[in-house]
């Protein structure tokens, strides 16, 4: 089998589709890279839950302000143009559809474009966030995951397993593998790596992949 | 009109065992931890307020703010969407020992249900949970061909809020990201009380830079060097 994207080729990938002048949700942790390979030349607003838009990297240690946060309790630094506002108005933000995009992870995807991604189940304290809010917030719902569990299983599946965050809400899916659109409730193949046969690809993959047009190379740099 | 209370201690006072209190904050920007701790001091001292309801977006980090309550067993419920923290042994020995209840709530419908709250508005829909684990027995309907769920409003008796600057008739504003939920509950809480950085005059807060303003506000303190939850964190504030 080729060699599988890392988590930050995977992050560049998705950053590449990024449209200039987007308004962008990333989740906490591994979307959170997404950040980092914006292209050059192009201006990206993120927003974060907590009511900030227009916030940047972190500043450097022994410079945090505790009150500058993201959703990830992190501290951030925040960009000219930026604008604070309350909980309410940051979800009206999300809901009311005004995100261009949200890049969240996930634990399942289905076809039908489900979402698992907040619960692995019964046992531990369940905590979901924003996550349930964000997947009916942008017009884009991307997914950055693994193509397989840890245990080599498709986490891109028929139906989700796990508890659900939504309902047919996921529209492009960035794997390690290839991308996949979600099109009227099927895996539609993208891209892929290009050391890898269909076959493969549908050897490790839980439903069907449908080819509409060409297939593309997934060619992603070192980074 | 005077909204200033003699004492930090004076503020709390009446607040009464099985109350639900909003406590403003998302993780460490905007917890009120000298409103909390005058409201600990008060249990250690008398045994009350306890059997707590409390609500805010998380369920305490380390051993300060509210999981400083739920170590003093204060607390009976919490009501939030991300109970998890960089150290959540306060609440997820508590929980998983069955002794403390858990409403688990999106982040968006706990923030409009506080709003709503606060506007009169006893219920609303939303997308947010539809067709999952926390929209079971909760009514749904179609609008132009997608699917919402029924979401309450959310009250309480008090809210405790921090803010930057507060005048004397209770406008106030807010310090960064530590706005978050605070503008809400200070509207939804039957009784709101605050801790400013500091308190000001009527008209030294230009009326187009209030973000709660003063008919929200009950009772206002001036605490001029809060502490910030994330930095006693760090100094390794323990219980």
């Amino acid at each position: 089998m080729t060699a599988k994207l890392t988590n930050a080729q995977i992050a560049w990938r998705a950053a590449q589709d990024i449209p200039d002048g987007a308004y962008v949700n990333l989740g906490i942790g591994f979307p959170e890279m997404v950040a980092k390979f914006k292209p050059d030349g192009r201006e990206v607003i993120y927003h974060t839950e907590n009511g900030i838009l227009g916030f940047g990297e972190a500043p450097p240690t022994g410079k945090e302000d505790w009150d500058l946060i993201n959703a990830g309790k992190k501290p951030v630094t925040v960009k000219p143009g930026a604008a604070f506002f309350h909980h309410a108005d940051s979800f009206a933000m999300v809901r009311g559809g005004h995100l261009d995009v949200a890049i969240l992870g996930a634990y399942e995807v289905a076809e039908n474009g489900d979402l698992a991604n907040w619960s692995t189940g019964p046992g531990s304290v369940p905590a979901v966030g924003g996550a349930m809010d964000l997947v009916h917030g942008a017009r884009r719902v991307a997914v950055i995951t693994d193509h397989v569990t840890k245990d080599g299983r498709p986490k891109l599946v028929k139906k989700c397993s796990l508890p659900l965050t939504g309902v047919g809400c996921v529209t492009t899916v960035y794997t390690s593998l290839a991308v996949i659109d979600i099109v009227d409730a099927r895996f539609v193949l993208r891209e892929k790596l290009p050391g890898m046969s269909l076959e493969e690809l549908q050897g490790l993959t839980g439903a069907p992949l449908t080819v509409d047009g060409s297939v593309q190379d997934l060619i992603v740099p070192e980074v | 009109m005077n909204k200033v209370y003699p004492s930090i201690e004076a503020a709390v006072a009446d607040i009464k065992d099985g109350s639900s209190v909003m406590i403003g904050g998302f993780g460490g920007a905007g917890a009120p931890i000298e409103l909390i701790d005058a409201l600990i001091e008060r249990h250690r001292a008398s045994g009350s307020p306890g059997s707590l309801t409390v609500i805010n977006n998380n369920a305490g980090n380390g051993a300060v703010g509210i999981a400083a309550m739920i170590y003093a067993g204060m607390i009976a419920k919490m009501v939030c969407s991300f109970p998890r923290s960089s150290d959540p042994k306060a609440f997820t020995e508590r929980y998983l020992a069955g002794k403390i209840e858990l409403e688990l709530v999106p982040q968006g419908t706990l923030a409009e249900r506080i709003r709503s709250a606060g506007a009169g508005i006893p219920a609303f829909y939303t997308p947010t949970s539809y067709g999952t684990q926390l929209a079971e027995g909760k009514p749904v309907a179609e609008f132009d061909g997608r699917h919402y769920v029924q979401e309450r409003w959310l009250k309480a008796d008090v809210a405790l809020i921090k803010a930057e600057i507060a005048d004397r008739k209770g406008n106030l504003t807010y310090n960064k990201a530590a706005r978050n939920f605070a503008p809400l509950m200070a509207m939804a809480a039957a009784t709101t009380i605050v801790q400013a950085r500091r308190i000001v005059e009527p008209g030294d807060i230009d009326p187009e830079h209030v973000v709660t303003p003063g008919i929200f506000v009950d009772r206002l303190i001036e605490v001029a060097d809060a502490r910030q939850e994330e930095v006693l964190l760090r100094e390794g504030a323990k219980q």
